[in-house]
């Protein structure tokens, strides 16, 4: 078998920020078999039973097509440009960073076949929402050129046996360049999606990448009140912000396109920075925003072996929360 | 009687799989299964499963030929490349896109099954590997065991 992979396609990424040939939001794989690096930074905002999900693809330079899956929890109901500062301005409200404080699968749903819900173009960013079992997407994505790392097929299993519902996007680099966009543009992405237990898809990041590859990722939650999330206290997983959303902040994030949804004030901002070896990420965050309860450990893909332990960890972290400096 | 030897599998189809095997190969360390002479050929199923050998750990008795059945129930395609160190190494660094006519050597495109047929002539250890990008890394492998 050759080093090389066979065909030169689509590229799968999984997830949300700025990449190489193409993406941002996650490890691109290039069609050399390389993994770059990148940091990824999802917004991920909880209101009235409604997840905002919002996630930025950057145009870096190259031709041809390249894509990403990403896992969701749920069917989105629209999937819109998002706003053009959203991201920027939550980086900006949470820098420079304060104190840093450490934070601390299932089984697979098979299906035959895949369900095309929705599909739409943004851009140069051509997205398709799908439903169907790991391995039936599997096949759906390397039926439409995307190039699977070898541990595709149990990450794939690993999100189905939740939620069914992926999000194909596939950049086209030629029709950036048409466009006119600029290495380092990104195309930000809005999608919301009504959801009974939310959850933020992290093991996704370590998709493609050796056990000791770092991942790095900045997950902002906006949520009704302080959040409970799995899992808790953890190695690779750093609590860097957990305050009341300044009105400044809600106002801005109100004027920016797509973000009426947001009330005037009384939210809560979370940042959790991603900085973890590859193969110590095999989880989830798990979130409970608005219930007063702890979520539970199914969202978040946690064994339940390992469930005791973050929950005692979690409830070490709703501790740093109470004693967070406003 | 050498047992098949299995993995401990985090799956039940591993699990299952590691039984069907365990059972084939027993019934093949059966005397008089081929008559006189020349022994039929013992059949061991192979499931891939997650960029895993399921079973990835097998025993066989010398002079045995094996007939592996693989079924590859992963949507990416897949190798069965069984051999020592250097045939690994040569597989790792080679440029073949396709394997089937060597016995041992077959590639298992997603969601089918192939079979090859090998002889095991010497007692020892031999590996087997998957050779597609990434996969013998990740870890990907296994191995057989010959006895006498």
């Amino acid at each position: 078998m050759p080093r090389l992979f066979r065909s030169v396609g689509f590229v799968l990424l999984f997830v949300t920020a700025g990449a190489s040939p193409a993406l941002a939001c996650a490890a691109l794989i290039g069609p050399n078999g390389a993994v770059n690096l990148v940091r990824t930074t999802t917004l991920a905002g909880y209101h009235d039973g409604i997840e905002h999900y919002i996630t930025s693809f950057s145009f870096q330079g190259g031709d041809g097509k390249f894509g990403s899956i990403v896992p969701l929890p749920g069917i989105p109901t629209k999937v819109e440009r998002g706003g053009g500062w959203t991201l920027q301005r939550l980086i900006r409200e949470t820098q420079p960073r304060r104190e840093v404080r450490a934070l601390l699968s299932s089984p697979a749903s098979e299906r035959d076949g895949v369900r095309v819900i929705l599909e739409t173009r943004i851009d140069a960013l051509d997205i398709t929402i799908l439903e169907g079992g790991g391995a039936a997407v599997g096949r759906w994505a390397r039926d439409h050129g995307f190039i699977l790392p070898p541990d595709a097929p149990e990450v794939l299993d690993f999100y189905a046996g939740r939620s069914p519902i992926f999000m194909a996007a596939r950049f086209d680099a030629d029709a950036a360049k048409q466009r006119g966009q600029q290495i380092g543009d990104g195309t930000p992405i809005h999608l919301t999606i009504p959801v009974e237990n939310p959850w933020v898809p992290l093991r996704i990041l370590a998709l493609g990448k050796q056990g000791g590859d770092l991942v790095q990722a900045d997950v902002y939650l906006l949520t009704d009140i302080r959040p409970a999330f799995l899992p808790g206290p953890r190695r690779g997983m750093f609590l860097q912000y957990s305050a009341p959303a300044s009105p400044e902040l809600m106002r801005d994030l109100r004027s920016d396109k797509g973000m009426g949804w947001l009330p005037a004030s009384g939210m809560w901002l979370t940042h959790l920075a991603i900085n973890s070896a590859a193969s110590d990420l095999t989880y989830d965050l798990a979130v409970d925003a608005g219930a007063g309860t702890w979520p539970s450990r199914q969202p978040g893909g946690i064994a339940p072996a390992l469930a005791v332990g973050m929950i005692l960890s979690a409830v070490w972290v709703t501790g740093l929360a109470w004693a967070w400096p406003r | 009687m050498a047992p098949v030897k299995v993995m401990a599998g985090a799956y039940p189809l591993a699990r299952l799989s590691a039984l069907s095997g365990a059972a084939i190969l027993l019934a093949a360390l059966l005397p008089g299964v081929g008559g006189v002479g020349r022994p039929e050929p013992q059949v061991v199923i192979i499931t891939l499963r997650h960029s895993r050998f399921l079973p990835a750990h097998l025993t066989v008795r010398r002079g045995t030929p094996v007939r592996f059945v693989i079924t590859n129930v992963d949507p990416i395609d897949h190798e069965f490349i069984l051999g020592d160190e250097a045939v690994q190494r040569r597989h790792e660094t080679g440029t073949e896109q396709e394997h089937g006519a060597v016995p041992g050597e077959v590639t298992v495109p997603a969601g089918s099954t192939r079979e090859t047929t090998y002889t095991f002539t010497r007692p020892g250890r031999l590996l087997i590997g998957c050779h597609a990008p990434g996969h013998y890394n990740y870890g990907m492998r296994g191995w057989v065991r010959v006895v006498d």
